[in-house]
């Protein structure tokens, strides 16, 4: 089973109907249902929104979602919901979860904001999560903050809107996308796909 | 590199069972075009970057038909979906969130009430919140302190909010009215030339450039596309971020792969 955090953070009838077509097992889980993250192979935490408004909806989750990820499970974290991964955020005022090092900074000016629509990926390194993925695919972004990892090392692909941001990061099992793959059509469930894989 | 959006509108009229699409010609006059979740899915296949749903007949008992045709469209088709007409309150935009939709676009409720602009964007977020605007031109003789003039090809004009779907004006100044709703919250503009709309004579690029210069959040051109070389010309001398049209599709006189290639070879970046 691969569980799907449904902490009132954006669109999950996409994210479960995403995954779906490529998995047959996917899960919301609530607080009400929280116990049964013990037995998920992998975890989604979809997301939608502000900074402080997704690291308090998640706190709930927090000591499940803790350990999930000391236990090695994968756990894929989308949009915002890859944003609190960093130490902070300037466009909140919560600690982020800083499982990544760096921070999260404001779009520059020269841009319009947000970053809506469709951008192709620059890789900077192997992950199992983007097999099969090349410079040429689009991916479907809405944001207005981005991601600065401190070690680069962290950053598995870039994108170009005013600045060469962090678009997908990778650290042990934890994956964080900033565009949305269930918004992306067939890429994105190619990389909702590459996921299920990596949680095998 | 950030791609140019094409985006196919979808005009339905939710009050036949199972919702349909339709093609208004000037806000007025109505033609058939097909079933809303075929055409998505349709509009997919052919590469389209966002849909938009538009219910043309919004009323309170064809919310549920709304509510139907975005799911079913949502379980099918994993991109953008929009939906605009009948957003009067914030428990219609929740619906619409509920449904599967990822963006609402108000315009009659915005202008009647403002707030709801910064309720939506506050309660979903500003990438959420669409604002349509449907300007006309109005041309003038003289300077007018209220207004903020245009010098158009055709003359002197300010530009005039539409609202209930083209049939009454507000007295709103549209290029005011662009700026003030992104200070509320706005994330999107939608912005419908009522002059060019069902013409097929191409976009009103000097309204479009207008409203680029004063906003920095993405505007979606619309309103008068009849041929690819009009879209190619919205993209070329304005700073629209996407450009939404429906008949030259629905009635499949062009495909979105055989514009998206137009622009390609003119130098337009495209997905």
């Amino acid at each position: 089973m691969i569980a799907i955090i449904d902490y009132g953070m954006g669109n999950l009838f996409s994210i479960y109907n995403g995954l779906k077509r490529v998995y047959d097992r996917p899960m919301l889980i609530t607080v009400d249902n929280i116990t049964d993250i013990a037995s998920a192979e992998g975890v989604i935490v979809p997301g939608v929104g502000a900074f402080d408004d997704c690291i308090r909806n998640l706190k709930p989750f927090s000591e499940a979602l803790i350990e999930v990820v000391g236990s090695d499970v994968p756990v894929l974290w989308i949009c915002i919901g890859m944003q609190i991964l960093f130490d902070a955020s300037e466009e909140g005022n919560e600690k982020g979860w800083g499982l990544i090092p760096g921070d999260v900074v404001r779009l520059p000016a020269n841009v319009r904001v947000p970053h809506m629509g469709w951008n192709n990926l620059h890789l900077q390194r192997h992950s199992e999560l983007l097999d099969g993925i090349t410079d040429a695919d689009y991916f479907y972004f809405v944001h207005s903050y981005y991601c600065v990892p401190s070690d680069d090392d962290n950053t598995v692909a870039t994108v170009e809107y005013g600045v060469e941001l962090a678009a997908v990061v990778s650290k042990d099992n934890v994956y964080g996308v900033q565009f949305h793959p269930e918004k992306s059509s067939k890429k994105g469930l190619h990389v909702l796909s590459n996921f299920v894989g990596v949680c095998k | 590199m950030l791609a140019k959006r094409i985006i196919p509108c979808l005009d339905c009229d939710f009050g036949v069972p199972g919702g349909r699409v339709v093609k208004g010609i000037e806000f007025k006059q109505i033609r058939y075009a097909g079933i809303p979740w075929d055409l998505a899915a349709e509009y997919d296949e052919q590469g389209a970057d966002e849909l938009v749903f538009l219910d043309i007949t919004a009323s309170h008992e064809r919310r549920e038909t709304m509510a139907h045709v975005i799911e079913k469209t949502a379980s099918n088709v994993f991109m953008p979906l929009t939906v605009g007409g009948g957003i009067h309150r914030l428990e219609d935009a929740r619906r619409a969130f509920n449904a599967g939709a990822d963006k609402v676009s108000v315009n009659t409720a915005a202008l009647k009430n403002s707030k709801l602009v910064n309720d939506i964007a506050r309660r979903f977020g500003s990438q959420a919140c669409m604002v349509a605007i449907d300007a006309k031109r109005r041309y003038v003789r003289s300077e007018d302190a209220a207004r903020e003039i245009i010098e158009t090809k055709e003359g002197k004009c300010w530009f005039e909010c539409s609202f209930y779907g083209g049939r009454k004006f507000t007295g709103v100044d549209a290029l005011k009215w662009a700026i003030e709703v992104e200070e509320r919250g706005a994330g999107e503009i939608m912005l419908t030339s009522m002059d060019r709309d069902g013409t097929k004579d191409g976009f009103d690029l000097e309204l479009t450039s207008a409203i680029c210069d004063r906003v920095n959040i993405p505007v979606i051109a619309s309103g008068g596309c009849g041929l690819p070389e009009h879209i190619k010309d919205v993209f070329k001398f304005t700073d629209a971020s996407a450009a939404l049209a429906a008949s030259i599709f629905h009635y499949k006189e062009y495909t979105i792969r055989e514009v998206k290639q137009y622009l390609k070879a003119n130098g337009i970046h495209v997905r």
